[in-house]
């Protein structure tokens, strides 16, 4: 509970935050070159070598973050669910090499996939969305397929072939709402996974471009400064922390709700 | 057993075959080129320049010379490291790499194990739950993060350890680099290996063993063990994943001189030979992984065995 509370002020710091404070996230101060936090002067998070406000950019990258963990897990949720309930609906063949897909896309490694999308389209905060909920769909559809293979014994599903349903209304109607459950336990892991990843792509230059910030482009300029200005480093990686360790919290808290058996990975 | 080992070891070449062609069209749809620099070539060098590398010809020719060149194990010449070929470089990075990442995952394996049995035997008390908080902290903090911080500590405040850098075979430039490496999949095996050591524990073959007199190491260690360490196996191929990305980050921040950097560089360069030779490599190994993560399985767990 204290975690999901926590997590509903970030939400709304990150909302609230750069409306309270008078500067912009990308106005240069030049009387305030790198300097300390404190509350004398405007700067509550101290500024970066540029002297631009952290507590702005902070925040501002914060509300990237968590825009891209929603976005991204949304599509991947979305896709997830029609693949693995396709996949476990109509089994047999179609199954084996749908699964088989699925096997080689996560033989690659997950970075290769997005470095080649940035690369290739260009870098933007929207194709980071899609690139990354393009490949966080592979664990979701495995779950999803499980559960369908065990709902498509049961009656009902018979009853609804038999009274003549089509397989896609079966599909949506019958199997989806059936397996929602499983699906939002994992859905609410995957989103500190994607804002990990993001925040990974964004440090090694990938992913959101300057003058915009995220989390781990702070977290990168922070470190390249560490030894002049600890601060720089300390408050979007405290920040980043803490936003994983409450969503993980808040997601590992559902799955013991709902009974599932610790089978993470 | 065997006929099991062979099917899986026959759907891996497929495999690499199929991540291969992908990447190497993928690459080659993307805009730019490897001699795009910043002062444009005159045409004809450009042109003579990629009549050198082959790159003046049709794709499937240059894909099936590609072909031709990795089934003899030569990966090609390198577009930006001019005097190198992708074997010489990778070959270079490897032992960096490897070094890291085995330490790491070792480590990670040994200590994950440890401490998850000991949570399980101390479960609901203290010690246990110091461990499992412990762990949430361990899988959250990422690694790009961690490291920063340890370097901050142990190398600019205490001055225990470098903070950066790497000397040809100095241990003390490993440290650091290893342990941030390491947290991540040793807090999620710890957690994996108490909730399975948990659930065998609690199986009825488990209380005939008590029943039955035996002392607890016995049990343990004979008897419990092995099934418990199932949900750990299934874990090894995405935690050399997790790894291999993780690496990526920590050489960079550690001016470590691995193959990481070659990825992105690579990616960013359109150094189509550096990064198809990339894939290559971790591609196999996470191929390879699976493999023995099958093997593993079958091993610890006999009733997979005689499936199939």
């Amino acid at each position: 509970m204290t975690a999901l509370a926590l997590i509903g002020a970030l939400i709304l710091l990150t909302l609230v935050g750069p409306l309270v404070s008078p500067n912009g996230f990308d106005h240069l101060d030049w009387s305030h070159v790198a300097a300390a936090p404190g509350f004398a002067q405007s700067h509550w998070f101290g500024t970066d070598r540029l002297g631009r406000d952290l507590f702005v950019r902070t925040l501002q990258g914060a509300r990237v973050s968590l825009a891209v963990g929603l976005t991204a897990t949304a599509i991947s949720v979305g896709v997830g669910v029609l693949y693995g309930s396709v996949c476990g609906y109509f089994g047999g063949r179609v199954d084996q090499i749908m699964m088989r897909i699925i096997e080689i896309l996560s033989g690659l490694p997950l970075i290769f996939f997005v470095i080649f999308l940035t690369v290739i389209v260009g870098r933007s905060v929207f194709l980071l969305f899609a690139a990354i909920g393009a490949v966080g769909w592979l664990t979701m559809a495995r779950i999803v397929r499980g559960q369908t293979l065990s709902i498509r014994q049961k009656e009902f599903i018979e009853a609804a072939i038999s009274s003549g349903a089509t397989a896609p209304r079966i599909i949506f109607k019958h199997i989806v709402p059936n397996v929602i459950g499983p699906v939002i336990v994992y859905a609410t892991l995957t989103i500190p996974q994607v804002i990990l990843f993001e925040s990974f792509l964004s440090f090694l230059g990938l992913g959101v471009q300057e003058p915009r910030a995220s989390l781990g482009t702070l977290i990168a300029e922070g470190a390249a400064e560490m030894q002049a200005a600890v601060w720089m480093l300390l408050i979007p990686g405290a920040l980043l922390t803490l936003l994983l360790l409450c969503l993980n919290i808040v997601g590992d808290g559902l799955r013991d709700a709902l009974d599932e058996p610790d089978r993470a990975g | 057993m065997i006929r099991y080992f062979a099917s899986r070891l026959a759907w891996g070449l497929p495999t690499l075959f199929v991540i291969l062609t992908v990447t190497f069209f993928l690459i080659r749809i993307a805009p730019g080129g490897p001699f795009d620099e910043e002062q444009t070539l005159p045409a004809q060098i450009k042109r003579n320049l990629d009549a050198a590398y082959g790159l003046d010809q049709p794709l499937w020719v240059q894909y099936g010379r590609y072909l031709r060149g990795v089934a003899h194990g030569d990966f090609g010449p390198s577009f930006k490291y001019k005097d190198f070929t992708v074997t010489e470089l990778i070959s270079q990075g490897l032992p960096v790499s490897a070094t890291l990442g085995s330490l790491a995952m070792a480590l990670a394996l040994i200590i994950g194990v440890l401490i998850g049995i000991l949570a399980a035997l101390r479960h609901q008390r203290w010690g246990d739950q110091a461990v499992m908080a412990a762990a949430v902290i361990g899988i959250t903090v990422p690694s790009f993060v961690l490291l920063p911080f340890l370097a901050l500590i142990f190398g600019v405040y205490l001055r225990w350890l470098p903070v950066a850098g790497w000397e040809p075979g100095s241990a003390r430039h490993y440290v650091l680099p290893v342990i941030a490496l390491t947290l991540p999949p040793l807090a999620f095996i710890s957690r994996l290996t108490r909730a399975s050591m948990l659930e065998v524990l609690r199986s009825p073959y488990i209380r005939t063993a008590r029943a039955k007199g035996l002392p607890e190491r016995i049990i343990l260690w004979r008897h419990a063990l092995r099934p418990a360490l199932v949900p750990v196996a299934g874990f090894l191929a995405p935690a050399v994943a997790a790894i291999m990305t993780g690496s990526l980050v920590v050489e960079s921040i550690s001016g470590l001189p691995g193959i990481g950097r070659y990825l992105v560089q690579g990616a960013l360069n359109r150094d189509y030979t550096l990064v198809m030779g990339m894939v290559v490599v971790y591609s196999a190994l996470l191929i390879a992984m699976g493999l023995l993560v099958d093997l593993l399985y079958a091993w610890l767990d006999p009733r997979i065995r005689f499936q199939t």
